[in-house]
């Protein structure tokens, strides 16, 4: 543990979240939150319904106000940037919102593009291929990309809410349940795109799943989080480790035995 | 700021070396677009080349698109061409984001003129067709109502009272203003006009016979035409969009009952009391007028008035309100109910929903006016 800590130290943090207190009214959500996110890796990031996963990435996007507590994003304080900084760091990121958030009224092509036309100075040609090429990536099909979100599944909207995420080659993603709702052969896809990508590209990834196959397969770290702080943050083997009943319940549930194969990471960690 | 996306050229031999060097990343855009474009160029004359990545210091989809698509144009050129020391995450890359054929959009054909007539064409047939959905809606309105006055547990009263207070209480003081407004606006023009001819006092018969018969119901109309009936498209739409009105029908409930039925009662209930109201705001308007500009004491205004309308003149005004609400409540819950998935849709509906309520208003006084005429009423 000590020697993973210290490794841990030398990479660079992404992500810092300090001491954050988020509410809404008289309701505390998150409770003094720290959290670490490091280049280059895929971060879980688990929690029952409701607990605030959300609200931390939006309050991390700076969309949510925060009480108190500090945000780094990339080494700098959200707070301190200006217009121009946060613009810079927008840049940067690429985000998909759990319900999608595709605009309404424009084509999945037009909403890949969207970004592009902000930020950066391509022709339209290549727009018009990287935008295609982004929506195949996806695993969506060619005649989707002149559709509107209303024309398409639940599925679908979400591989499109990723090709929007990715369509400036970010170097950080967040993504909110990306798999759910997708079939599993989809959600593995999804899973193996992400790991190329962030292969590829050294893409750091801030993802919220509930979805556990997800989590065994490209994420190196899981951090989890109940009564507004993270209870528990580190490799599969720390989360399996951990005796707080929740991780137990969600690690050691009747839907995680299946994954978690007995003779599997139970025996690494224990033995 | 990262380098810029380059290659030098080396030509050896009948064979074409592109060393590329820099980052051939989106942030470069349009110079990587221009690389791209030249090493084509470049290599398109030789037999064979070779793209060497190995001085590329970063690379993204963007890179690595304009790189193979460079390969595949050489290729389909006829040289002879490979990419050589890719790093094994740029290979991946090479794969993942690699060239392929997209096919191309259908594009639209034809003249503009031709798109103009097919425009208009298109225009005249949906103005049919909302016509005849119109009437459809009227009658399934109709048919809802009867259900909701058959059977009283189907009545949503909590839902009335609440439309009620909202389009006709919190509408009270605008309505109120503007025809107190209007209302001293036609004093003082009647007064004005009229006293060429010496004939100041029949300003007041002006002022009463057109408020009461047109004016007050014709402003209110319309003013609620713009806060009402926009809201009821709004409010149907985004719940259309929602899927909110698919959720209740499934629940077996109609949402003609639920949600039309409502509105539309409410919006019949609350006109004809907001141009009372309206009435009073205006003649109280001229009254104030008359008073100040032509010296019309308020006890001879009164007598003056009710010697010059009757009570026929102010039914006029009050039996047409329940009709406008009709319209208003009718166009503006079938605008909602045709807003597609788009907030773009919502939009363009609930304009549509103004401007149609506001023009079907008028034609609705203008059809009254003759049958009024017609009747000597
Ligand atoms: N705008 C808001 N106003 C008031 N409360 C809010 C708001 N947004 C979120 N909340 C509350 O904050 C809590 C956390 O919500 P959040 O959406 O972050 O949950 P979550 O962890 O993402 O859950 P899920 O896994 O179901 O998506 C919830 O209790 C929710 O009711
Ligand atoms: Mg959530």
């Amino acid at each position: 543990m000590i020697g993973q800590a210290g490794e841990q130290q030398l990479r660079e943090v992404v992500i810092g979240v300090r001491g954050l207190l988020v509410g809404f009214g008289d309701r505390l959500i998150m409770r003094g939150l720290d959290l670490d996110v490091y280049r280059g890796e895929v971060l879980g990031f688990v929690g029952g319904s409701g607990t605030g996963k959300s609200v931390l990435t939006r309050a991390i996007l700076g969309l949510v106000p925060k009480r108190g507590g500090t945000i780094e994003v990339f080494g700098q304080d959200i707070d301190q940037i200006g217009d121009q900084g946060r613009r810079a760091l927008e840049r940067r990121y690429g985000v998909m919102f759990q319900q999608g958030a595709l605009f309404s009224g424009l084509t999945v092509k037009q909403n890949v593009q969207m970004p592009m036309r902000e930020h950066l100075n391509l022709s339209e040609r290549l727009m018009d291929e990287l935008a295609r090429l982004k929506i195949e990536l996806v695993g969506l099909r060619p005649d989707a990309a002149d559709k509107f979100p209303s024309e398409l599944s639940g599925g679908m909207i979400k591989r499109a809410a990723l090709a929007r995420a990715l369509a400036l080659d970010p170097e950080l993603v967040f993504l909110d349940e990306p798999t759910s709702g997708l079939d599993p052969i989809g959600a593995a896809e999804f899973d193996d795109l992400i790991q190329t990508l962030q292969r590829t590209l050294g893409l750091t990834v801030f993802m919220v799943t509930h979805d556990l196959d997800s989590l065994y397969a490209i994420c190196d770290r899981i951090a989890a989080l109940a009564d507004g702080k993270v209870i528990a943050a580190g490799p599969m083997e720390t989360m399996l480790a951990s005796d707080h009943p929740w991780l137990r319940a969600y690690f050691h549930g009747k839907r995680a035995r299946s994954i978690v194969a007995p003779g599997d990471a139970l025996a690494r960690t224990e033995g | 700021m990262p380098a810029t996306p380059e290659f030098t050229i080396d030509r050896a031999g009948g064979e074409t070396r592109l060393h590329l060097g820099g980052s051939w990343t989106l942030d470069a855009g349009a110079e990587m677009e221009r690389s791209s474009a030249s090493l084509v160029n470049a290599a398109a004359e030789g037999r064979t080349a070779v793209i060497d990545l190995s001085g590329v210091e970063r690379m993204d989809t963007g890179g690595a698109w304009l790189i193979d698509r460079a390969r595949k144009l050489l290729e389909t050129a006829g040289v002879d061409i490979r990419i050589e020391n890719p790093r094994p995450d740029q290979a991946t890359l090479l794969v993942e984001a690699g060239w392929r054929a997209f096919e191309r959009p259908r594009t639209a054909y034809g003249s503009p003129l031709i798109a103009m007539l097919v425009d208009l064409g298109e225009s005249v047939v949906n103005a049919w067709r909302d016509f005849v959905a119109g009437i459809a809606f009227l009658g399934r309105s109709v048919v809802a109502l009867g259900r909701a006055l058959g059977h009283p547990r189907l009545f949503r009263l909590t839902s009335l009272v609440y439309h009620i207070e909202n389009f006709g209480l919190r509408s009270t003081p605008i309505i109120l203003l503007i025809n107190f407004l209007v209302g001293c606006i036609v004093a003082q023009q009647g007064i004005f006009q009229l006293r060429y001819f010496g004939a100041e006092t029949f300003a007041v018969d002006l002022i009463g016979i057109l408020i009461l018969r047109e004016l007050g119901v014709l402003l209110t109309s319309i003013m609620i035409a713009g806060r009402s009936g926009s809201a009821i498209t709004a409010e149907l739409g985004s719940m259309k969009m929602r899927e909110e009105i698919d959720a209740l029908t499934v629940m077996g409930l109609s949402p003609m009952d639920v949600l039309v039925t409502p509105r539309l009662l409410a919006l019949i209930v609350a006109l004809p009391l907001l141009t009372f109201l309206a009435d009073m705001a205006a003649i109280f308007g001229g009254m104030v007028v008359s008073w100040g500009y032509a010296g019309l004491g308020p006890e001879a205004f009164l007598s003056r008035l009710q010697y010059a309308i009757g009570f026929n003149t102010f039914m006029v005004g009050v039996i047409k309100a329940p009709f406008m609400a009709l319209v208003i409540a009718l166009v503006g819950a079938m605008e909602g109910l045709a807003v597609k998935g788009s907030a773009e849709s919502l939009g363009r509906q609930v304009t549509a929903s103004v401007v149609k309520s506001i023009f079907m208003v008028i034609v609705v006084d203008g059809l009254f006016a003759m049958f009024f005429a017609t009747i000597e009423y």
